[in-house]
């Protein structure tokens, strides 16, 4: 069997035929769905803008269902399995194990993805994506579900065995690259996540065909968010791998110390997952030693695992910078950075926007007690924003701005587009987030369609401050829609519009040649802090930490006493 | 780029540390150990905790507890629909039930007197929203949480619910009157 394979000429990679038709097939489906979940944002957030009030209150709740399963099911995991397969068949220069699975992968996801919307468009399972039981959905819903997990199941399937045709063949030597690594746990975690998935979601499913009477609502939590919260984790794999990818790409940054980087990985994978609990702290019936076992000793050595990559990412850029030159003052080496370059720039605020809002703001949050003020606020989406659009979206967008040319041989369409806009997502999302956390603050709630609650027996109102945030919240959504629009027409425009690259770049039938080690890293240590601007900001970091944290407490100390 | 490639030690766990990640590693450490002890802290010396008391019931057990109550201390009806509002003794069981969509009773409560407040779901699940003071439980039908509150200003308290439930889920609306001696 001849197997084909073309090398890149401007990045070097190579391209094993099956490999890139699914790449390009897996990103280019998540990016169609990005731009139908965008819009479906769009709608939600024109509905919570008070002034405006879209949508009626059952239109609302349909929307809103599929926001969130289209977003942060279809859009993220389809481009995940892209990135699995560029991390194993691509970076290991290895033909990508069994193409077929990995066809009957990607059509069993996209069949269950149009299986669960077409029930969300029938109106009848607008339970949101988390569908508690007991509000019932439609079977389909489920199936859909279902159907979609075993795809990306079977996607994960493909990236191990591919890691092992990869050992077998020799077509690297030593460990993997750390990239490849990094999407090896994103992987493990996804193969937990799915089981999770399957032990909570079949029940479901025959619960709503009538096999099974009754699901306990409480252990359905438990075990949703075992899936519903690791799933998360492997979306902070992913986008973190895909940081360390960027940085060697833009900066041939190396990563500071391997150990370090994979060690905090290794971490991701032990004890992330455990941290389900701070999604039921404020649920009935369970034990509070857990909870504080699970949301403490679970997450934070999670947490310190994403403050480890949070320093060593622009640390690695610092330090490559820095052998270029840029070595005046704390800042050159940023200030010099490609700024005008959206692959960095995406990756870049995708850094700080996951570890600033994201990060801090869900620490806080899990916190057992402090999530009493918080429990099902729009504080909530506020949180989850700033990881999965500022963090995982963002760092995927960076990414593809560098794939277009090197995978689809396409020259950016309206490049100018392309350099503003990871800035008008970036901000929009920044924005949006940070009022929906003010309004969630003041108590406002999460899916929610009429702040002023037309309807009810008794009348409460919102101070006017509450009203401007969600206001805010509104325009800055809008912004953020933006952004995420000129993506896509960026990334469409190119693909039918942009120029052709017309590099030599044949597929042949030869093996190409073994993976070369990185370059050894220079002695330089021992002689002070290689990276001093990148611990500085750090530390910026963390007295932002510090203080949030206690202004939290302190929100909790003023309200009434309760045990 | 090195990140893409093989680690040139072969065996990357004796890859050595750089300073500024040692240094980082260890004040993170220190912060996350912090925010642990916090919880514990918290639990002992802080006000405001949920003990995670809770018992398993049923819509109609509770149910009928909700309604024993309501025979028991009504004060008063409100507003066009009849909702009765409940003045329990101080110091003694409350039960409030949450269900499509209302919250059931409205209650009248003493400042500065401890009460053990049941919550519980008739039906679906919904989320305890106490505003303006922002407190948030999740309620969970088949489970009935007790949350032991000592209400310390006096005022009118509206409970909304901010778990979503259904098409209504926003007009889903009860009230806690907390008053003076
Ligand atoms: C493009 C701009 C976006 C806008 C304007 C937007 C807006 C919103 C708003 C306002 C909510 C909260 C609604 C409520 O709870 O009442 C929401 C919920 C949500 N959004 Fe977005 N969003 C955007 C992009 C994204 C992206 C890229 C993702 C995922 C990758 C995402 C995932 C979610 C999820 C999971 C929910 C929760 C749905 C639920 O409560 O079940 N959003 N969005
Ligand atoms: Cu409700
Ligand atoms: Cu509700």
């Amino acid at each position: 069997m001849s197997e084909l394979f073309r090398t890149c000429p401007r990045s070097g990679l190579v391209f094993h035929k099956p490999a890139e038709t699914l790449i390009k097939l897996n990103a280019v489906t998540a990016v169609v769905f990005l731009a139908v979940g965008g819009i479906l944002g769009l709608l939600v957030v024109m509905t919570r803008w008070p002034a405006v009030h879209l949508l009626s209150s059952e239109l609302f709740y349909q929307v809103l269902t599929g926001h969130g399963i289209i977003m942060l099911l279809v859009w993220i995991i389809f481009f995940e399995i892209a990135i699995l397969y560029f991390c194993s068949s691509t970076l290991l220069r290895s033909r990508l194990a069994t193409p077929r699975w990995a066809w009957l992968a990607y059509a069993l996801m996209l069949g269950g993805a149009a299986i669960t919307g077409v029930a969300i468009l029938q109106g009848g399972s607008s339970v949101m994506m988390t569908s508690y039981v007991p509000m019932p959905a439609a079977p389909h819903f489920y199936l859909g579900l279902i159907l979609f997990a075993v795809g990306a199941l079977i996607g994960c399937f493909v990236f191990l065995g591919t890691l092992v045709v990869a050992k077998n063949e020799r077509t690297y030597e030593g460990s993997i690259p750390l990239v490849t690594f990094g999407a090896l746990t994103a992987c493990i975690i996804a193969i937990f996540t799915i089981a999770s998935g399957a032990i909570i979601l079949i029940p479901t499913f025959l619960w709503s065909v009538g096999y099974i009477s009754e699901i306990d609502p409480l252990m359905y939590r438990v075990i949703w968010w075992g899936m519903g919260h690791s799933s998360q984790q492997i979306n902070v794999s992913a986008h973190v791998s895909v940081w360390y990818a960027i940085a060697a790409i833009v900066f041939g940054a190396r990563p500071m110390s391997e150990r370090v980087s994979r060690t905090a990985f290794l971490l991701y994978i032990a004890f992330l997952q455990l941290a389900s609990a701070h999604h039921i702290l404020v649920d009935p019936g369970v034990g509070t030693e857990w909870k504080i076992f699970n949301t403490s000793y679970a997450m934070y050595l999670a947490v310190l695992a994403s403050m480890v990559h949070g320093l060593t990412v622009p640390g690695a850029i610092e330090v490559a910078q820095r052998e270029k030159g840029y070595t005046n003052g704390m800042f050159e080496w940023l200030r010099k950075a490609p700024w005008g370059n959206p692959v960095f720039s995406g990756m870049f605020i995708s850094l700080v926007g996951f570890g600033f809002l994201g990060g801090i703001t869900g620490v806080v949050m899990g916190t057992e007690q402090i999530n009493l003020i918080i429990h099902n606020t729009i504080y909530v989406p506020g949180h989850f924003h700033p990881t999965v659009v500022l963090g995982t979206t963002l760092a995927f967008m960076a990414l593809t701005y560098f794939l277009v040319p090197v995978l689809f041989r396409r020259e950016l369409f309206l490049p100018g587009w392309a350099k503003w806009q990871p800035y008008v997502f970036g901000f929009g999302t920044a924005l949006m987030s940070l009022f929906m956390m003010g309004a969630g603050t003041l108590g406002v709630a999460r899916r929610h369609w009429d702040m002023a609650f037309s309807g009810a027996p008794f009348s409460f109102e919102f101070g006017g401050a509450a009203y401007m945030m969600m206001g805010l919240t509104g325009i800055f959504g809008v912004v953020s829609v933006i952004g995420g629009a000129m993506f896509v027409i960026v990334v469409v425009g190119s693909l039918v519009l942009g120029k052709k690259i017309e590099d030599k770049s044949e597929y042949t039938t030869t093996r190409p040649a073994i993976l070369p080690l990185g370059p050894a890293a220079p002695a330089h240590h021992g002689k002070g802090f290689v990276a001093p601007g990148t611990f500085v900001l750090a530390l910026v970091f963390l007295a932002t930490f510090v203080v949030y944290y206690f202004l939290n407490w302190m929100y909790l100390s003023s309200v009434w006493p309760m045990n | 780029m090195s990140a893409l490639l093989p680690p040139s030690e072969r065996i990357w766990g004796n890859a050595p540390l750089d300073k500024v990640e040692g240094t980082w590693i260890a004040i993170a450490l220190v912060w996350c150990l912090f925010m642990f002890f916090m919880m514990p802290y918290w639990h002992v010396f802080g006000k405001q905790n949920y003990s995670g008391e809770a018992y398993r019931t049923t819509p109609a057990a509770y149910s009928a507890k909700v309604e024993a109550m309501v025979e028991a201390h009504t004060v008063r009806k409100e507003t066009d629909q009849q909702i009765p509002v409940v003045r329990p003794p101080a110091g003694s069981d409350v039960y409030l039930a949450g269900r499509l969509w209302s919250w059931y009773p409205a209650l009248e409560l003493e400042k500065g007197q401890t009460y053990r407040l049941h919550i519980s779901s008739l039906d679906w699940q919904h989320g305890f929203s106490l505003q303006p003071l922002n407190v948030n439980v999740q309620v969970v039908p088949g489970y009935e949480m007790v949350l032991t509150i000592t209400p310390d200003k006096s005022g009118e308290y509206t409970i909304i619910c901010n778990e979503y439930c259904g098409v209504l889920h926003h007009a889903m609306m009860g009230k806690i009157y907390v008053v003076d001696r």
